[in-house]
């Protein structure tokens, strides 16, 4: 319990930097989530939410922290906050937990945000994509942030990539605010090829209004530590959401996912499903809440989280949980962690298909059943191959960003 | 009848029902007058030297006391269990209460023991004497702190078995005891645990040769009768190699406004093949309709398989207490080792029930199975929390889990908080848990054949709790299925 120090003598040595380069809007937050990050420091493995991963260690060494401007590529939808079409001020940090070290951290540290505005009854057809290529020389902690803003009626399908371009140390923090209003429709997904030097701290909070529709997906194919948490708040009748994810480790990568799902009025629905693969000493976590509040009846959720433990090293920790305040509810949960089937991989073999290739195909096997939930075909089509290049170990850098290539 | 009393006649005739069932609903809530002697309230080094001194124990036992109360001491009251555990004051309890002190040298024969007490326990239906013979069931009696009478000891004696309050073993068996106690649940294993090994003041202890099967089923009874005191009692039961045993445990409490204090300890280890069922009937007093008073039931279970091919299994069925926190756990550290965890939990109006299991797989080729069926109704909480652990030895382990929520009405919750640590690839861990309510078809199925909503609701939740009950022997299970229907009576309508 000590890297916090570093952080909080940084904020007060660069917080009117930080607050000169940034706008009042994300100004008007910043004082105060730093001193609940003072007042909080980073979370121990006590902190129920954390237990899985060792925040402190994981902040601890000297990065230099970047403060490099955001480049928005002039689009329709797309905005650097400073130029938001609209007052952003009723959304950034009012849906995130502002009682979370990491998000009050990211508030507190981030001078630079991205805001997503899809006008009402607006269906945008084409993919809204996001990049982020972590490049530097030494090591660096990045901080960033998102925030969408789905008006009423409006669809789009938004795509974040996270790479690492050089072979460097990368702490990143990422705060993603979406507030879908009613009848709104999103597709947001998450990918991750990072490095094994790469440290992330991935916090997403996604408010729901009457009727709507939000699937996120986060794709964890490569990294090095990476924490995803994900709370969602249905806050409109019939409301849905879907959340799935897909976690592939090797080496000795750590991938801890933690959701929290809320049901706060009646007759939403919500659907999860989390797998991971885990290979040599790599260590998966899974920690998924599903709160039905006490008037919210005619809920219907269903949460399956699966894992397949590859090597003897590997661990998993997995904690489907179930919090339920009303009566006419279905709820159900499922967790399961096993080996291959021996008899599929021996029928493979009987057919003459080498035991490494036949333990791919079912790992792939296993592992579409996230990727075929994806709607936007091409990325779909692309995470298929690269899955499999994945499994096949061929998949050790991210290879298609433009920076790599 | 005058005509508009008739026209309203459903209704009184439902008030009336309903308050029947109020007025009935804790059938064990009687206090016995025994001549009862209780030492002064309040906990500290001189108490628990009394209690010692009382009880005639060697040192080393009032060494162990004294260590976990010094322990203690450096300890807060944990607050992690969805439960709303009110502060205890740790000084206003008193630690020792002895219904048998009439008598000095405690009850040579069945004529020695208080008459009062052997009605309590008449009215409590325990098969103490005459009735034991024909239900063949070995009892030992705990009222209040200390051990009240253990029948059938001599003919268990004939087959090498001991069974015998805990205070006795210490004095016949010091080496026996000495050797298990503290070994599964350490004097420091959490803040309960060392208050109980502080000041814990009978309980039975049960020893099962090599190559034996305890012929009946032996049996224990609790009741917390004297004001004011907390219940702190220890099993501790060791069953050796090849051996068998089925063990069951009934609980009653009479009614008190006030919180009464009951944390428990049980060791269990069990050898190579051998085998031992533990069986609990738990109807502390769980408080009136509005939440006050009942039984605060803390209580640390644990069973240790030592041996290869040893098996476990803990049955339970919780419809007392107004707060229960417990969650007895296997520790299979044998190869082969199986173990089982079957339990329902009832919680009507604002009871609090936080339990589940804990398996900790350490040995090759274990196997545990847990079913839980939680039922929740009026303003309870009902939780479930388990831990399955496979360690990195434990090749080829196997565990299944399901746990089950049933709600009965709009105002109660049920949780499940299921962990699962999984350290070894070739384990094979499934964990399923489902929250809903009475199926509406189900109900309007008995309605139509001219059963009672209220009864219809009966007949389902015991075929629900079905798969656990079955698990229990013949006397508790019908015990168990009637606790069910009184402690849901009321909850329809």
């Amino acid at each position: 319990m000590t890297s916090e120090l570093q952080y909080i003598e940084l904020y007060q040595e660069v917080a009117d930097l930080i607050k000169s380069k940034s706008c009042d809007v994300m100004n008007a937050v910043r004082d105060e989530a730093f001193s609940t990050f003072q007042r909080l420091g980073f979370p121990s493995k006590k902190v129920e939410r954390y237990k899985y991963t060792n925040v402190d260690a994981a902040f601890a060494p000297n990065y230099g922290v970047s403060f490099s401007p955001l480049t928005v590529k002039p689009s329709a939808y797309i905005y650097n906050i400073k130029n938001a079409p609209i007052d952003v001020s009723p959304y950034y940090h009012k849906i995130a937990d502002t009682q979370d070290a990491i998000t009050a951290l990211n508030t507190a540290l981030v001078h630079d945000a991205l805001f997503i505005h899809i006008p009402k009854n607006q269906q945008v057809e084409d993919p809204i994509v996001v990049d982020h290529w972590l490049r530097g020389d030494a090591a660096t902690m990045m901080n960033r942030r998102i925030l969408i803003v789905m008006e009423e009626g409006a669809d789009a399908t938004v795509i974040i990539n996270d790479h690492s371009a050089d072979r460097q140390r990368f702490l990143t923090t990422q705060v993603v605010e979406v507030v879908c209003k009613d009848n709104a429709r999103l597709d947001l997904y998450e990918i991750e090829e990072t490095t094994p030097l790469c440290s992330r701290f991935c916090n997403v909070y996604i408010q729901e209004g009457r009727d709507c529709s939000v699937k996120h997906n986060s794709i964890t194919l490569f990294n090095g530590l990476t924490r995803n948490l994900c709370d969602v708040y249905l806050r409109g009748e019939n409301a849905e959401i879907t959340l799935n994810g897909c976690a592939i480790g090797s080496g000795s990568q750590h991938i801890d996912n933690n959701t929290l799902i809320r049901h706060e009025v009646p007759n939403c629905t919500s659907n999860e499903l989390y797998k991971y693969v885990m290979d040599e000493k790599s260590v998966g976590a899974f920690a998924g809440k599903i709160f039905v509040e006490k008037d919210a009846q005619k809920t219907v959720s269903q949460e399956t989280n699966a894992n397949l433990c590859a090597s003897s090293d590997a661990r998993m920790y997995t904690q489907p949980m179930l919090e339920i305040y009303a009566d006419d509810v279905k709820c159900a949960h499922g967790s399961t962690v096993g080996v291959m089937d021996e008899t599929a991989l021996f029928y493979m073999r009987q057919r003459g298909i080498p035991e490494t290739e036949a333990r791919t195909l079912l790992k792939n096997a296993f592992m579409g059943q996230v990727i075929d939930q994806i709607k936007y075909e091409p990325l779909r089509q692309k995470l298929y191959v690269k899955v499999e290049k994945r499994f096949r170990g061929e998949l050790d850098k991210c290879e298609d960003c433009r920076l790599c290539k | 009848m005058s005509e508009q009393e008739n026209g309203q006649q459903n209704k009184p005739e439902k008030n009336e029902l309903v308050r029947r069932i109020a007025e009935k609903k804790y059938e064990f809530g009687f206090t016995t007058d025994v001549h009862t002697e209780i030492i002064e309230k309040g906990l500290n080094e001189e108490v628990i030297r009394l209690i010692s001194k009382k009880k005639d124990e060697p040192d080393w036992l009032l060494q162990f006391r004294l260590e976990a109360y010094r322990y203690w001491l450096t300890q807060v009251q944990p607050t992690w269990g969805h439960v709303h555990l009110p502060e205890i004051d740790y000084q206003a309890i008193s630690y020792y209460a002895d219904p048998t002190a009439k008598s000095k040298k405690g009850p040579q024969s069945v004529e020695e023991i208080d008459p009062e007490l052997m009605k309590t326990f008449d009215k409590l239906g325990i098969p103490l004497e005459e009735r034991l013979a024909l239900s063949g069931t070995a009892v030992d009696a705990v009222m209040d702190s200390v051990s009240v009478k253990t029948t059938f000891k001599e003919k268990l004696s004939e087959k090498g078995i001991i069974f015998c309050s805990i205070s006795e073993a210490v004095k016949n068996y010091p080496d026996l005891v000495k050797q298990y106690l503290g070994s599964v649940v350490p004097p420091k294993d959490n803040y309960f645990a060392a208050l109980n090994s502080a000041v814990f003041s009978d309980g039975s202890f049960v020893y099962i040769p090599k190559n034996t099967r305890c012929p009946m089923e032996l049996s224990t009874y609790f009741r917390i009768n004297a004001r004011n005191t907390g219940q702190f009692e220890r099993t501790l039961i060791v069953c050796d190699e090849g051996s068998y045993v089925s063990y069951l445990e009934g609980c009653t409490a009479p009614m008190r406004d006030e919180n009464q204090l009951h944390a428990a300890i049980v060791e269990i280890v069990v050898m190579d093949h051998a085998e031992v069922k533990y069986s609990t009937v738990q109807n502390w007093y769980p408080g009136d309709a509005e939440g006050r008073g009942g039984v605060l039931n803390l209580v640390t279970k644990r069973g240790d398989l030592r041996g290869v091919n040893s098996k476990l299994s803990w049955t339970q069925v919780e419809t007392g207490s107004a707060i229960t926190w417990k969650y007895p756990s296997c520790v299979l550290r044998g190869d082969n080792s199986q173990a089982e965890f079957y339990s329902v939990a009832v919680t009507n109006h604002y009871q609090e029930a936080d339990t589940g299991t804990k398996m900790i797989h350490l040995g090759k080729n274990t196997r545990s199975t847990i079913i839980s069926k939680g039922i929740s109704a009026g303003k309870s909480q009902n939780s479930y929390r388990g831990l399955v652990r496979i360690g990195k030895q434990a090749d080829g382990a196997r565990n299944y889990s399901s746990c089950d929520s049933l709600l009965l009405g709009s105002q109660c919750g049920a949780h499940t908080f299921p962990y699962m640590d999984i350290h070894n690839n070739s384990a094979t861990v499934e964990h399923e848990a489902t929250t809903s309510k009475i199926n509406e078809d189900q109900l309007f199925y008995c309605n139509q054949r001219g059963i009672s909503t209220e009864e219809a609701v009966g007949l389902i939740v015991n075929g629900y709790a079905k798969e656990v009950i079955n698990k229990l022997p013949m006397e508790f299970a019908v015990e168990a299925q009637k606790l069910l229907s009184v402690s849901l009576e009321g909850t329809v309508g």
